[in-house]
């Protein structure tokens, strides 16, 4: 047994390795819901729903079509990016000139509805999801047991959040996506389509919630209730990230994962609470958030 | 004088309504109108959207569960101390949350309500998923048996009384019109000189304790405090209610609960109870728009057109 200062080195990995997953999932959640406020200012309470469709979908896909993991990584987003489409067009276009709280209370109205559809079709019990095969197995480290699953879930959000960056912060796409977050207006006189890039991103920052739901059926099971807890959660890290930056959003996604991890180590009674307990002393110490501006 | 008449009636309606309706779903439907207008005082009145309340609501209702099962005081103690608790915790959590605004503010209630549901979850005085069962009613004063429904009834009718009169007095003093001006320009506010983040303090502390007196009533009137009173779906149901009823208006909450309540009751006994959320979800959305005033503001609305 490998320890060090009385501490056990493979309990205290796989824990960091748990939260790190955890950490993938508040990132590309929290990614998304950054992404939404920039131009939108809006919180799309219907976040965590959208996570728990892209996992119900990736298990109906598989059972009802046989369309098996990798065609739903990339099929699921889509189509839940296309629901996204339709829900801005119709249902928060139509409210966005009034207080942003009402959009608020919409999109949850919408959590609630999706909530209970899928309560309602499957029940509140969790329906398992294989790993693909080809991810199936593990790789044996000096200090622990990689499986290659949970390997995969990091590495693939990494790119996904990283390149996400990338596109909104070193593209042309992306300037017109942070000149908008400024000066919508503005943007619309000098002759982009505003309305257009709007939808778009709401679809977009959606879809990777969804991605993030088909990435997180064969770890987690696949529950009504999957989205509501995980979305609190990740609330809690966008008050503790500020919205103002999209590294900031992912940064501070891993990094409340990795601090879940290690307090479920070491005092795992507070493993439930420790990231709402981050908020309180952030909102004590600078309540604009790490990585946010003041308003 | 017109409005007084109104309340005249209305008083005397809730007087005999016992007599026709079942005292238990009159109770619970004045529970949770209390709870609603405490939250529409935050909401409607300063604009501050709480998405936590569930955590003062329940946390009356622990605390008085827990007095009336453990101590031998009784109820209208066991009530008073539930409801400072629960202004205690809206103190702490309030002095948080008004740093933040709008959107802000509801993520931060939401994740500090979420804070106290894990704490009554793991802590072992609430009996975790059982929560605490069998809290006895005792009897007012020991004098008036409160196990008798119609004596509850009457009890907690002047609990709701003395709450809605706390608010209404609340709204219409100077305090109240400085909260609505700072609902309607805040910077203004600002440079007339008040310290915005004190009032909204304040009034938190006022929504907060009120909502505890409610959950503390709840618990007396169910005998029973449980963690579905902490959930987050509860801070949801308020927000609904408040929504439907009329946010910013004195009766939309009494309203939106009284319906809400009813169609809950409706719709858990038969075999429609697992749409239960999706029928709430969608009265949300169909709130929000087409019916952003309630039924009361609508109702005001529509007087004024035609009569006014």
């Amino acid at each position: 047994m490998a320890t060090f200062l009385g501490i056990n080195l493979f309990a205290l990995s796989g824990q960091l390795l748990v939260g790190l997953i955890n950490g993938s999932f508040y990132a590309l959640l929290s990614l998304g819901l950054a992404i939404i406020f920039g131009l939108l200012k809006i919180i799309n309470f219907a976040q965590g729903a959208m996570y728990m469709l892209g996992a119900f979908f990736a298990w109906m896909a598989l059972n009802y079509m046989g369309i098996n993991y990798w065609a739903a990584l990339i099929l699921v987003p889509i189509v839940i990016g296309c629901i996204a489409i339709l829900i801005e067009r119709f249902l928060i276009r139509p409210i966005a000139g009034e207080d942003h709280l009402y959009s608020l209370l919409l999109t949850f109205g919408i959590a609630l509805v999706l909530q209970g559809v899928f309560t309602h079709l499957f029940g509140s019990s969790g329906l398992p999801y294989k790993i693909p095969a080809e991810l199936s197995g593990g790789t044996k480290l000096p200090f622990m047991y990689l499986p290659n699953y949970r390997a995969w879930i990091i590495v693939i959000s990494l790119i996904v959040c990283g390149s996400t960056w990338w596109v909104i912060e070193k593209t042309k796409l992306g300037a017109y996506l942070r000149a908008g977050t400024e000066n919508p207006q503005l943007m619309q006189g000098f002759g982009i389509n505003v309305p257009l890039i709007t939808t778009l991103t709401f679809g977009f920052g959606v879809a990777l919630a969804g991605f993030a739901g088909v990435l997180a059926a064969p770890v987690y099971s696949v529950s009504p209730d999957m989205g509501s807890s995980v979305l609190i959660v990740v609330f809690a890290i966008v008050v503790i990230g500020g919205m103002g930056s999209i590294g900031g959003a992912i940064l501070t996604g891993l990094l409340m994962g990795v601090v879940e991890g290690l307090t479920k180590f070491f005092y795992p009674e507070a493993s439930a609470t420790v990231i709402f307990l981050v908020m309180v002393i952030v909102l004590l110490i600078k309540p604009a958030g790490l990585f946010g501006k003041e308003a | 004088m017109k409005i007084n008449k109104l309340y005249l009636v209305l008083f005397l309606l809730a007087l005999v309504a016992p007599t026709v309706l079942y005292p238990v779903f009159l109770m619970k439907v004045l529970c949770f109108a209390l709870f609603a207008c405490a939250f529409n005082l935050l909401l409607g009145f300063v604009g501050l959207l709480s998405f936590g309340h569930a955590a003062f609501l329940g946390t009356g209702g622990y605390v008085t569960g827990a007095m009336m099962l453990h101590t031998g005081m009784g109820p209208e103690l066991s009530i008073l101390a539930g409801t400072v608790a629960a202004g205690l915790l809206g103190a702490v959590y309030g002095k948080l949350a008004v740093k933040r605004e709008g959107i802000y503010f509801a993520m931060v209630t939401l994740a500090l309500a979420q804070l106290a549901f894990f704490f009554y979850l793991q802590s072992p005085f609430t009996g975790g998923e059982d929560g605490l069962q069998g809290v006895p009613r005792g009897s007012l004063l020991g004098m008036i048996d409160l196990s008798d429904n119609m004596n509850m009834y009457y009890f907690v009718l002047a609990i709701f009384i003395f709450g809605f009169w706390l608010i209404h007095r609340t709204i219409h003093s100077p305090f109240g019109q400085i909260l609505k001006a700072i609902r309607e320009n805040e910077p203004r506010a600002v440079s007339l000189g008040y310290n915005v983040n004190d009032y909204k303090w304040v009034v938190f502390i006022i929504s907060s304790a009120l909502a505890g007196l409610a959950g503390s009533t709840k618990t007396l009137v169910f005998q029973l405090a449980s963690l579905t009173d902490v959930h987050w779906h509860m801070s949801g149901e308020v927000v609904l209610m408040t929504l439907l009823g009329g946010m910013g208006t004195i009766f939309g909450p009494v309203v939106g609960a009284g319906v809400v309540v009813t169609i809950q009751n409706y719709l858990s006994g038969g075999e429609l109870g697992n749409y239960i959320h999706i029928i709430m979800g969608l009265i949300f959305i169909v709130c929000v728009l087409a019916f952003r005033s309630g039924i009361v503001g609508e109702f005001q609305k529509m007087m004024k057109k035609n009569f006014g």
